[in-house]
């Protein structure tokens, strides 16, 4: 009897040990797989590192994603076949997303011709430090400080300032990571559809009154575009006029035509 | 009197300028036909307007309610009725809600005083009738004074410290407050001590006023108060708390800790004189002494003037301008804000009101940082303004957060003394506030 017990602990030890090697081993070949699944997400990623998901980078939210369960839809600038490509990887079912691709746009034409200043603003060259100050030396307290903190940020460099003085993306190279849109003090740069025809190229809530003191080409919000072109898409909330992107348009460009400050514009 | 001392780390000497202004006594002015009040006049959290449109007002009624804790009552400084709620901007660049009120002259006036004995009074119902009154700090940080005066459990007052330091350019008003009611802020400090059960009360003057010294000096022996004259030696920011305390107790307020946790209560000496007219006089916080100077106006001087009227008003007071100023002030030149619009109320910490010529408010051109560590030497809270402003300018906010921006008072300090001429203080400002978009 005592030679079957020691039997039987020598067995279960045994048995130990392999189980021991065969986890080691195990954890060992699937962690080789789990950083292969990180380097293909990191592959499928658009590499801009722009940090829109959230994360320090790309490799970083590839790991997030096979490590952490992260949201696969983060990524802006990847879009739908991205996520499609990381749901293959990760073995889920892409939600498809919104497959519009999305690009960031200045939503004021106002330059230093065109629009009031209260004062002379002498400071620092950054957007958000000169709107420490009575938000920006415009009388607009709506539209572009025109000092260009979004051209720092754009991972891309797809911003530039014109002669005219003017803040201009490149829809080419915009990768709609909205960086942009996170720096700009006063929410003027705004994302629209890559597609979009035309745009309202004014954020103010002004009243139509103290537009026009303070600007030539705002949106005075006189419902001409809404009222007499009801198919185009066009709604004024807060005295500002709005573009639905989403409907087939009749009579767009009409109302652009129509409108007394030429603030609809065309989203070339 | 005491032996003259100074703070030891940092600081900077720039011309003080109040020759222009010292000696022109208190004026007060008529109040105009309409004022503007804004609800936010003090540090913290902006009161809340009780009024509206079309509503008949008093003299001294409340017309605003503190928001919470760190806040303060605002009242209204004249009877009339109210034209509308708005929005403006203040001085500091913040928007905020006004009363708008027309002024009933009439009973709007001055009438009959009330004399309170304070010596009778327990020091719960004084620190009331403070909160009651809106009685904020006057020499610009605008804290609420009853905060102040409320030792909190566990911690105990052992100085009262009075701030006749007034150590900014150009600004007399303080100065003028202790020559011409001396007995009055004298009185106050010993409120304040009765409040804050302080057995010693120190006032703390720079020997660029010695005679607002001699003159309390005189009262104080005429008297037999217990109080104490500090007598400082020349240096800003001498009035900022952390160097009057180290000039004055010789203690330092470690980072983020207050006065009351080395044992001290620090009041300014505008402050002081309100607490007195509030505590004897039951009268709020309606009216103050402001300094207009700067070379830019024509006869500069100090005026008693009702908190709400337009800044263009005193202006006028003062004949105007002398030619077209360069930069407008509201406070002094080294932590006051610009501001463009005349039409500005003064507040309950508008203590001057600058008009400086292109010649006075030194520009010059920016260059790039020389690396000399005059910032460095300059900066009284031993932080290291050259690295924050590198840091701040990369947008790494995290590292100038790690180095203590937090502990910069915007006192001016490294951007008076650099030689490259870097906007340094705006920078502080702008890592602050892109820290606090960030969370
Ligand atoms: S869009 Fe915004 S961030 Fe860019 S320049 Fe204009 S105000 Fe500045
Ligand atoms: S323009 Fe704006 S949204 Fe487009 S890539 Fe640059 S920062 Fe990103
Ligand atoms: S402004 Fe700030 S960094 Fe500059 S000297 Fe004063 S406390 Fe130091
Ligand atoms: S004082 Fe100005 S130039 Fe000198 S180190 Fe500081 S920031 Fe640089």
């Amino acid at each position: 009897m005592i030679l079957n017990i020691i039997y039987a602990f020598l067995t279960v030890s045994v048995l130990g040990t392999l189980f021991g090697f065969g986890l080691a081993f195990a954890s060992k070949k699937l962690a080789i797989k789990k950083d292969e699944r990180v380097l293909a997400v990191e592959d499928a990623l658009p590499s801009a590192n722009c940090g829109a998901c959230g994360f320090a980078g790309c490799a970083a939210y590839a790991d997030a994603i096979v490590n952490a369960a992260a949201d696969i839809t983060l990524c802006a600038p990847g879009g739908a076949t991205t996520q499609v490509a990381i749901a293959e990887i990760m073995g889920l079912e892409a939600t498809g997303g919104d497959s519009v691709k999305m690009v960031a746009r200045v939503h004021c034409f106002g330059n230093d011709e065109t629009s009031k200043k209260d004062f002379s603003y002498d400071g620092i060259l950054d957007c958000n430090a000169a709107a420490i100050l009575f938000q920006g030396d415009k009388s607009c307290k709506y539209g572009c400080l025109a000092l260009g903190s979004c051209i720092t940020v754009c991972p891309v460099d797809a911003i530039t300032k014109g002669e005219d003085g003017r803040i201009n993306v490149d829809k080419e190279v915009c990768i709609g990571c909205e960086k942009c849109v996170t720096v700009c003090p006063t929410g003027v740069m705004k994302m629209i559809p890559y597609d979009a025809d035309y745009f309202i190229a004014c954020n103010s809530n002004d009243k139509g009154a103290a537009v026009k003191r303070a600007c030539t080409v705002g949106c005075i919000g006189c419902k001409i575009c809404e009222r007499k072109f009801p198919e185009a898409g066009y709604t004024v909330k807060n005295f500002l006029s709005e573009i639905d992107y989403t409907i087939e348009p009749e009579g767009r460009d009409k109302a652009a035509e129509a409108c007394p400050t030429s603030c609809i514009r065309i989203a070339d | 009197m005491r032996k003259i001392s100074t703070f030891s780390k940092g600081g900077v000497h720039p011309a003080d300028r109040k020759d222009l202004t010292c000696t022109k006594e208190i004026v007060r002015l008529p109040i105009p036909e309409i004022i503007t009040v804004p609800f936010s006049q003090h540090l913290g959290v902006p009161a809340i307007p009780n009024v509206k449109k079309g509503d008949a007002v008093e003299r001294g009624q409340k017309i605003g309610d503190a928001a919470g804790f760190i806040s303060a009552d605002i009242h209204s400084p004249v009877a009339g009725k109210v034209l509308e709620i708005k929005e403006l901007f203040l001085p500091n660049g913040m928007k905020a809600k006004a009363a708008v009120i027309e002024v009933d002259q009439e009973r709007s006036a001055l009438t009959g005083k009330i004399e309170n004995d304070w010596t009778q009074m327990d020091p719960q119902e004084m620190v009331a009738k403070v909160k009651d009154l809106g009685i904020v700090g006057m020499g610009g940080a605008t804290f609420p004074a009853n905060v102040k005066f409320t030792v909190p459990k566990g911690k105990k007052a052992e100085y009262v410290v009075i701030n006749g330091v007034e150590c900014e350019p150009y600004l007399t008003s303080d100065h003028r407050l202790m020559l011409e009611k001396g007995d009055k802020i004298l009185q106050g400090s010993m409120m304040i001590a009765k409040m804050v059960d302080a057995k010693k009360i120190i006032i703390g003057i720079e020997k660029n006023k010695p005679d607002a010294m001699d003159n309390l000096e005189r009262l104080i022996e005429q008297n037999s108060y217990p109080i104490e004259i500090q007598p400082l030696k020349l240096k800003y920011p001498q009035g900022d708390e952390k160097q009057l305390l180290k000039a004055t107790i010789g203690k330092e307020i470690q980072s983020g800790t207050l006065p009351i946790d080395i044992g001290a209560v620090v009041s300014n000496v505008g402050s002081t004189f309100a607490v007195y007219e509030a505590i004897t006089n039951d009268k709020p916080l309606i009216e103050r002494v402001v300094t207009v100077s700067g070379g830019a106006i024509k006869n500069p001087g100090n005026f008693l003037v009702t908190i709400g009227t337009p800044i263009q008003t005193i202006i006028d007071a003062c004949d105007g301008f002398s030619e077209t100023p360069d930069k407008m002030i509201a406070g002094g030149p080294m932590m006051g804000f610009g501001f463009y619009d005349l039409q500005t109320p003064v507040m309950k910490g508008t203590s001057g009101v600058l008009a400086l010529t292109k010649k006075e408010s030194i520009k010059g051109e920016q260059s790039a940082c020389i690396s000399c560590g005059r910032c460095v030497q300059a900066c009284p809270m031993g932080l290291q303004p050259t690295k924050l402003y590198k840091n701040i300018k990369k947008a790494n906010y995290d590292t100038a957060m790690a180095m203590n921006l937090l502990d910069c008072k915007e006192c001016g300090c490294c951007a008076f003394i650099c030689p490259a001429k870097l906007p340094l203080v705006q920078s502080m400002r702008l890592g602050k506030r892109m820290s606090r978009k960030k969370k």
